[in-house]
């Protein structure tokens, strides 16, 4: 694992790729720094990652695109499967070198409240908020990054990876947006349920080739829908936009930038990771498969 | 050593392999032959664990290649069809990802990578990036990445494709000294190669195993009686008369007499014998003198041509109908008035240029 790390990590910095990502991210960042805090003369640091938050949409599907499509385009993945490691392995380490790239940028931007330390000199700024809203920032990222990573694996070619991963993003930054305009009524909620649960079982159709097992999914999860709208529809009221709320990772961020640490956040972002490395170790298996 | 028991890969309609088992000895050289999309590299990509089969066993020293994989895979060093590498990187780099990830601590590690890139000639390019180096050195670099470490066993997936004259030595030459310290299984459909390096033939066809055994066994399972064609300067009668008095001759068939006096026969010999000397002595001594004398022999090609039309795999097919316009292209020069030595020898190679022909659009072979 320390091997692909250390190949990974230094990979990026072999191409633009590490280069471009880390000035993007400092840009950003140093914007905001002289907008927020030296233009407004803002003590609240942390202003400056609820602002960033759009740079992911860019950010991650460049660092993420190459990760595993491109093993599979160079046939390298033959490599892999054929050394004494196993896939997760492989994963993981591609994974924390993706974060140790991403952590520089961030450990950079640290520096620069603790620079500005000897101009305040009355304490305005409150390093833990800005420290707790470094540490949301770093585990939003290995979140986005993990998804980043399985849209990755889903495809041989670098640029239907970026896209890919790019609409994941966009789909995560707006997802609260558009919450708003989903019907809360309890039948509109059992017929956005069964559209979802269709498009679920069709996707199990395509990945396994399996329609039997895809109508068995749509058919367990249909019925208690069926049943619960029936007994007691006040159940399903609001459920939709609820769910989707779940999705939008960057809200369970935005609490930090304002100052509050949330565990329930953190728990959510550590989940999101490791799921989606899960998957991709998943998806990567698949290929031997197939 | 490796045990491969009645595996089977389908992909959808496709049967790729076809309940396919054999064993393979320690410190021997295996080759394996076959059209192309036979299943050469499908079993091979199943024996080194980057593909699951459909069905079956492959054991590698008792340790399987699914459950036991970490085991079983420490054993083998493999070059897949299309050498593996990481463009940015330099082979030093490369080799020393490669011995770390195949579990070679670090002192031993540096010694191994240095061991391997000397053995197939790669110390002079070892810090230039992959990417810059010719396929040659590529495909060194990638079965460099094979044997580092010293696997017990070596996969090696036609690793001499797409190479010079020259290079395809150099690799036949580190193969062969490979054995017998290493078990070495390698695929190719270059028949002069297998028999040369290989102390051990498995011929596939339409992913089954329609043949394992030495290659003089095989040449020799297949050769028929010796069949002699000649030229002669005379005519049919005297030929004739002289051919019936040799003894030895199972059987002959004399042609008209050309213009220029000079005749052909094709002479049949009794099994086991050897008629040659006694025959080209008779001919001299009836002022017959000899013209061209060869002898056709069964030849591994010929086993090879012979087992895959056997074998009701498509892509065998082909091979036998290309194969017949080249033949009767022979025929008319034979005819004509070209030397006939120089015909048959394009009759010979026929089959083989087809081969080497038909490599340069195979990719599909996975």
């Amino acid at each position: 694992m320390t091997a692909i790390f250390k190949k990974e990590f230094r990979s990026y910095f072999r191409s633009v790729t590490g280069f471009v990502f880390v000035a993007f991210f400092l840009l950003v960042f140093g914007l905001y720094t002289s907008v927020i805090c030296f233009s407004q003369a803002s003590s609240h640091f942390e202003y400056i990652y609820y602002n960033s938050g759009f740079v992911f949409l860019i950010a991650v599907p460049i660092l993420t695109m190459r990760s595993i499509a491109e093993e599979r385009r160079q046939k390298t993945d033959q490599l892999l499967y054929s050394l004494p490691i196993s896939t997760a392995q492989i994963v993981v380490g591609k994974y924390l070198a993706m974060l140790a790239v991403y952590a520089i940028p961030v450990a950079i931007s640290c520096l620069y409240p603790l620079l500005l330390k000897p101009y305040d000199p009355s304490g305005y700024v409150s390093y833990v908020a800005v420290f707790s809203a470094v540490a949301a920032f770093l585990l939003l990222g290995a979140a986005l990054i993990a998804i980043g990573m399985f849209m990755s694996s889903l495809t041989e070619n670098q640029i239907i990876s970026a896209l890919l991963s790019f609409g994941a993003m966009l789909l995560c930054y707006l997802m609260s947006s558009l919450t708003q305009y989903l019907p809360s009524a309890s039948g509109a909620t059992m017929v956005g349920f069964a559209v979802l649960i269709l498009a679920l079982a069709v996707i199990v159709w395509v990945i396994t080739k399996n329609s039997t097992a895809a109508w068995i999914l749509f058919v367990v999860l249909e019925i208690p829908v069926i049943i619960i709208s029936f007994v007691n529809p006040t159940l399903l009221e609001g459920a939709l936009p609820a769910m989707f709320d779940t999705l939008s990772v960057f809200d369970r961020f935005y609490s930090f930038a304002n100052g509050v640490f949330d565990l329930k956040a953190v728990v959510y972002f550590v989940t999101v990771a490791v799921l989606f490395n899960f998957f991709t170790v998943q998806s990567v298996e698949k290929r031997r498969w197939s | 050593m490796i045990e491969v028991k009645n595996l089977v890969k389908q992909y959808g309609d496709h049967r790729a392999v076809d309940d396919l088992s054999f064993t393979v000895k320690q410190g021997q050289i295996y080759g394996f032959l076959g059209p192309n999309g036979a299943g050469k590299s499908t079993t091979m990509n199943i024996i080194t664990g980057c593909l699951a089969a459909t069905s079956g066993d492959v054991l590698i020293d008792g340790h399987d290649i699914y459950k036991d994989a970490r085991k079983a895979k420490a054993s083998i060093g493999y070059l897949p069809e299309q050498p593996p590498l990481y463009p940015d990187m330099t082979p030093q780099e490369y080799l020393d990802f490669v011995g770390e990830l195949k579990g070679l601590k670090k002192g031993n590690r540096a010694e191994a990578v240095s061991a391997a890139m000397e053995k197939t000639g790669l110390l002079d390019v070892k810090d230039r990036l992959i990417k810059n180096l010719s396929k040659g050195y590529k495909q060194r670099v990638g079965l460099a990445q094979a044997i580092l470490g010293d696997p017990q066993i070596i996969i090696l997936d036609e690793p001499t494709v797409g190479l010079d004259p020259a290079q395809i030595i150099e690799i036949r030459n580190v193969i062969k000294s490979l054995a017998p310290q290493h078990t070495v299984i390698f695929s190719s459909h270059i028949l002069s190669e297998v028999s040369e390096i290989c102390s051990q033939i498995l011929i596939i066809s339409g992913g089954k195993l329609i043949a394992e055994d030495t290659p003089d066994n095989l040449e020799s399972h297949f050769v028929a009686e010796p069949v002699l064609h000649i030229t002669v300067g005379g005519d049919a009668q005297t030929l004739t008369q002289v051919l019936s008095a040799v003894e030895g001759i199972e059987s002959f068939e004399v042609s008209e007499t050309r213009e220029d006096g000079s005749t052909d026969a094709v002479i049949t010999a009794q099994k086991g014998s050897d008629v040659k000397a006694s025959l080209s002595k008779a001919l001299a001594e009836n002022g017959c003198y000899v013209l061209r004398l060869e002898e056709s022999k069964a030849s591994l090609e010929d086993v090879f041509m012979e087992l895959i039309s056997e074998a009701p795999a498509e892509a065998a097919a082909q091979t036998p109908q290309a194969q017949e316009p080249l033949e009767v292209d022979a025929q008319a020069l034979l005819d004509g008035t070209m030397p006939s030595a120089y015909d048959a020898h394009a009759a010979f190679d026929a089959p083989e240029n087809h081969e080497e022909g038909e490599e340069q659009d195979d990719d599909g072979d996975l």
